[in-house]
């Protein structure tokens, strides 16, 4: 009998802490605008969150167009299609690679250091001394965070996808020598700008927003000692993942499948 | 000295039938406490009692189960969030930590209530974090960053900022833990000066006796979730209450247990 308790814990646990994080989302964002004072901290945020994470983004990006490349090439070559990479290459990255590996790698650099940020200001009394210092720390370090990440991630989703196209075209065009012409004119014939870039956009919007809620919340709810800080922050990389790639095939699902 | 009955006619904080508990564990069982205006209450007790639990159930952190918990005539438990934060305005509280925020230097950490809750203009700003940090002896270590700042500086900054608005009411959360001898001495001072100079009301949660001892008006001895023993120091030391006596004198044996409960050692080693 004991595992049917186990689950009806769980079930209840899992169920307290999404309304948890949706009291604490509510909080942070249904407030009256200032933006006197929460530009600057929304600014800070971009910069921390978005601009820092670029490396890792445009260098992932790069490669992972240079692989697509090389593989479809193998592929294409047999039937006489390489003249096709361009479009191969653009669609993969457009509808699927741009914002799912962006989600992933997001939550690797950015959504681990703002549960472990967030959940050490926790723990050091932090959060608490906003609190009688009569600051809202869900306004002041939760929002400020949350818009941050949403903003950023599909930007930096679409330069993962841009330079991805770079990197195709790198070693389709340059090193295997595809034709230059049918390699850019096949691509900008096959990809719709609503069909495809719009939904790749859309996607990575939904992504950002679950990223980064999952990870502020998992900082914000985390058992403030040293275990409890590694452990939240372990759950922040493993559920947004997971949140993630079970989202774009839902997503997926509602605007490829027919 | 003894109790002064005008302190007690309009008390700063009171504390009325306070019941709180966490699960299923009772903390405070119908407690009853007063803050006199512009004195120092301290707080004492054994570790593990709930001692800074009560100065957040004061500051509207925490619920109590039953009971009314009044600061300046406002009852916290009953105030709705904007007004709690109106009261907040008020109080400040030293934490145990310093809780410094780590991404601002000194100043900016000083400086960060009244640029939150004032539109002075920089200038005047500055000007009052440099009395402020005067007053604890860090003027000239404004551009450093908490992380370079010792365990004793770090509480001392994070005075300067509880300060800065000129609170009425102020609670610090054992402000003598870990400091050498020498800036204990400063902090105690600290502490007395600013609560003559700026007629503060001060709670000290503390279990250094000759420390609180030294500095406060009025002292409460908390020990299994009530109050054990209350009154000036003079008073204290001539209770007859055997608790209290125990824990003035750090006595090991007597009413209240060194021990946290548990079976008896010869039952627990014969097990193994």
């Amino acid at each position: 009998m004991d595992w049917i308790q186990n689950l009806g814990k769980n079930t209840i646990e899992r169920f307290s802490a999404i309304g948890r994080a949706s009291f604490m989302l509510f909080g942070a964002i249904v407030a009256k605008p200032n933006f006197v004072k929460g530009f600057p901290l929304f600014t800070k945020q971009v910069y921390v969150i978005g601009v820092l994470s670029l490396v890792i983004i445009l260098v992932s990006g790069l490669f992972i167009g240079m692989v697509l490349a090389l593989q479809g090439y193998t592929v294409l070559v047999d039937y006489g299609a390489e003249d096709s990479l361009g479009q191969m290459v653009s669609l993969s990255l457009l509808r699927e690679l741009g914002p799912v590996v962006t989600a992933l790698l997001f939550a690797g650099r950015a959504g681990s250091a703002l549960t472990a940020e967030i959940g050490l200001m926790k723990a050091t009394e932090q959060l608490t001394s906003l609190e009688m210092m009569a600051v809202d720390p869900l306004r002041r370090v939760i929002a400020p965070r949350f818009w941050a990440g949403v903003f950023s991630m599909p930007i930096l989703a679409m330069l993962f996808s841009s330079v991805g196209l770079l990197g195709g075209h790198l070693v389709g065009v340059e090193w295997l020598g595809v034709d230059q012409g049918s390699f850019w004119s096949i691509m900008q014939a096959s990809v719709e700008f609503e069909g495809d870039i719009l939904n790749g956009i859309i996607k990575s919007i939904v992504f950002a927003i679950v990223v980064t809620w999952i990870a502020i919340f998992r900082g914000y709810d985390a058992i403030p000692t040293s275990e409890g800080i590694s452990q939240a922050t372990t759950q922040t990389v493993v559920q947004s993942s997971l949140a993630v790639l079970g989202l774009d095939f839902v997503l997926t699902a509602l605007m490829f499948g027919s | 000295m003894n109790i002064n009955k005008t302190d007690f006619e309009s008390p700063h904080v009171e504390l009325k039938n306070v019941t709180f508990s966490r699960g299923e564990r009772v903390i405070y069982d119908d407690i009853s406490m007063v803050f006199p205006k512009g004195k120092i209450t301290a707080i004492m007790g054994p570790s593990g009692i709930g001692k800074t639990t009560l100065l957040r159930l004061i500051g509207g952190q925490l619920y109590p189960d039953s009971g009314d918990i009044i600061v300046s005539g406002q009852n916290i438990p009953k105030l709705s969030r904007k007004e709690l934060y109106a009261v907040r305005e008020k109080m400040s509280m030293l934490f145990q930590s310093g809780a410094l925020f780590t991404e601002m230097n000194v100043f900016d950490n000083v400086a960060f209530p009244i640029r939150e809750h004032t539109k002075l203009p920089e200038d005047i700003i500055r000007t009052m974090v440099l009395m402020k940090l005067e007053a604890v002896g860090l003027r000239g270590a404004y551009q450093l960053m908490p992380n370079e700042l010792s365990g004793g500086m770090a509480r001392r900054a994070a005075l300067a900022r509880s300060i800065a608005l000129d609170p009425e009411l102020i609670m610090y959360d054992e402000p003598f833990v870990g400091q050498d001898p020498i800036s204990m001495g400063v902090l105690v001072r600290l502490i007395r000066n600013l609560n003559t100079s700026l007629n503060l009301t001060s709670i000290v949660v503390s279990h250094d006796v000759k420390e609180v001892m030294g500095i406060a008006d009025y002292i409460y001895i908390i020990a299994d979730k009530r109050v054990i023993g209350y009154g000036t120091k003079e008073q204290l030391l001539e209770s007859d209450s055997p608790l209290v006596q125990q824990f003035l004198k750090g006595l090991a044996d007597g009413p209240v247990p060194f021990h946290y409960p548990a079976p008896s050692i010869s039952q627990d080693l014969m097990q193994g």
